[in-house]
């Protein structure tokens, strides 16, 4: 025994309780192996290119839009940080890949880097102010980082064409190659490769010891300060990194549409994708695989049928999942199968 | 007494809100390997001391030194790396994870590797081992992946003390380790914090007198920000003014 183990126990551990132990290890250090279930989003996503070749521009949408929701759910559903201004990142890396695309760098991987490096850049500075409040204030400051970015956006008019939006937009080939065509065939697929490699690094992330320490943080900070956890540093850190990937996001809108509203910084891009990743489930990594689709399809097939009342049933479908299925759609389905787990 | 620095040493610590004084120029000495009860009324000051020590609270005045180090204005989480641990009066866990998490969150802590983004946590077998370890001594494996809200609190309390001895500490501050535990269930918290390693210095704020005679060689008696008497049991149990203030007070059954 180390010398702060305790000492004298007098238990001879029996090789069944060594066995047992070494069981129990073992299901915890797999924890973070590939399930066969995580195929399924990429075997749908797939499969909608072939099935669907008519809505692959709003399937590209999506597929950009669950990036957005994956990058929320890393400071949301991990690091217990609540925003109401995530569309700061959005819209910032929407306007970084516009403005190198339409002033000929539109080579559409240096716009991605570039609109994360800005987004990035964003989340470090404006987090180093405001991660030092929590709970109301904090979402109030990050509102207002939000605010202040979309009205900047808005009367800058000779660099981001104000509330007419940013034009004239030139997105070279991906790989030189493959043009961003009217079906969305490229955007689609290109939106899905990104999604790809960001899914594969946020999953890195959350079951990294950073991102358990995350989840510590979310869980209870003081007890984290009292375990020696740099916990500011830490909260900034995955902040710039959901950044980055929120801008990301916003790139891969501005890139495949060839155009940036300014209410890419707004606040509803704020609150809805908030909307959609608890519609999925927050914290489990693919809230925003489900309730993105979910509120984009609906929105799309609801908002021609009934545009003035698509945002109540929004809202009645909030509040039932808030009252009877709590945790999102993930939420309900950890459920079920925690009891048909017990009813063995 | 021998002459080796004390574990750990505050210089006429004070801490003030306003008017209110949480703690008034406290001189204390917690010496290596001690077994050191803090006792006192209710608002005493006790876990005010414990905040300032462990760099919760900032003093308004005073030093804390650790094995002689000034440790006065280090942060908490710097404190922590230089041994000094406490737990909580009211269990201060994550508690939507498993109990084995909760303990592997403080190892890799310790070993620097909480803020590591590319391996996973599951590979960190030493991590896990230590921690598993840990379990094992303090009668928790069994309960290793249970989510930690789901244990009987007495069970909680023992994880208390297993995520403070994930950090090796070299200066342990048990907070009133024992309470709200059902009193058939607190001899297994005093059994364990008899077995501690002799060599960490232990400080346990208490409240209940049987364990604090049970487990201190030396109390400290705290009243109302400024330590009142300070000795070995046998002598604050005698202590009239002990008696007065605190013990008459309790009226021990």
């Amino acid at each position: 025994m180390n010398r702060n183990g305790v000492s004298g126990t007098g238990v001879t551990i029996s090789e069944a309780a060594k066995q047992a132990a070494a069981r129990r290890m073992e299901i915890f250090a797999r924890r973070h192996r590939f399930k066969i279930v995580e195929v399924v989003p990429w075997v749908v996503a797939l499969a909608v290119f072939f099935a669907f070749p008519n809505y692959l521009a709003l399937g590209a949408q999506i597929l950009a839009t669950v990036l957005y929701a994956l990058s929320l759910d890393l400071v949301l559903g991990y690091a217990g940080i609540v925003t109401l201004g995530h569309a700061a990142f959005f819209g910032t890396g929407a306007y970084a890949a516009g403005l190198m695309a339409a002033h000929g760098m539109g080579e559409p991987f240096l716009g991605l880097a570039v609109a994360a490096l800005a987004a990035a850049a964003v989340g470090f500075v404006t987090g180093s102010i405001i991660l030092r409040t929590h709970g109301l204030p904090l979402l109030m400051q990050t509102l207002m980082v939000a605010t202040m970015l979309y009205e900047l956006a808005n009367k800058a008019n000779s660099i981001t064409g104000g509330a007419d939006g940013l034009q004239g937009m030139a997105v070279k080939p991906v790989f030189g190659l493959f043009r961003f065509d009217l079906y969305g065939r490229t955007a689609y697929l290109y939106c899905l490769g990104v999604l790809f490699v960001g899914w594969l690094v946020v999953r890195r992330i959350v079951h990294s010891p950073f991102g358990r320490s995350l989840t510590g943080i979310r869980e209870n900070e003081a007890r984290m300060h009292a375990i020696g956890t740099p916990v500011f540093r830490r909260r900034l850190t995955a902040y710039s990194i959901s950044a980055a990937l929120a801008g990301i996001a916003g790139a891969l809108v501005a890139q495949t549409t060839q155009f940036v509203a300014v209410d890419a910084l707004g606040f509803e891009r704020s609150g809805n994708i908030l909307i959609m990743l608890l519609l999925g489930g927050i914290g489990r990594l693919y809230g925003g695989f489900i309730g993105v689709p979910l509120y984009m399809i609906a929105q799309d097939r609801f908002a021609e049928i009934d545009p003035v009342y698509w945002y109540f049933w929004i809202g009645l479908l909030l509040v039932l999942v808030v009252m009877f299925a709590r945790g999102g759609a993930l939420g309900v389905a950890e459920r079920l199968m925690r009891r048909r787990d017990a009813g063995q | 007494m021998t002459g080796e620095t004390p574990a750990l040493e505050t210089k006429a610590l004070r801490k003030s809100f306003g008017a209110l004084n949480v703690a008034s120029d406290i001189d204390f000495t917690l010496l290596r390997g001690a077994r050191h009860a803090l006792i006192g009324p209710n608002g005493a000051g006790k876990t005010s001391f414990v905040n300032l020590v462990t760099g919760a609270l900032q003093p308004s005045a005073g030093a804390i030194l650790l094995e002689g180090e000034d440790i006065t204005h280090l942060a908490q989480a710097q404190r922590v790396k230089r041994g000094v641990v406490r737990t909580f009066q009211i269990t201060s866990l994550f508690r939507g994870l498993s109990v084995l998490e909760n303990v592997t969150l403080a190892v890799s802590e310790r070993l620097g590797m909480g803020g590591d983004l590319h391996r996973p946590a599951g590979n960190r077998r030493v991590i896990i081992e230590e921690s598993f370890s840990l379990l094992e001594a303090l009668g928790l494996a069994d309960e290793a992946l249970r989510p930690l809200k789901e244990l009987a609190y007495g069970r909680q309390r023992l994880v208390e003390i297993a995520v403070a001895l994930g950090l090796k500490p070299r200066v342990l501050l048990l907070d009133e380790p024992a309470a709200g535990v059902p009193s058939g269930e607190s001899g297994i918290i005093v059994e364990t914090i008899e077995r501690l390693p002799k060599d960490i210095a232990l400080l346990i704020i208490e409240h209940d007198m049987d364990l604090v005679f049970r487990l201190a060689r030396r109390i400290t008696v705290l009243v109302q920000g400024a330590i009142l008497v300070e000795g070995a049991p046998n002598e604050i149990a005698k202590d009239a003014r002990v008696r007065q203030v605190y013990l008459g007070e309790r009226a021990r059954a």
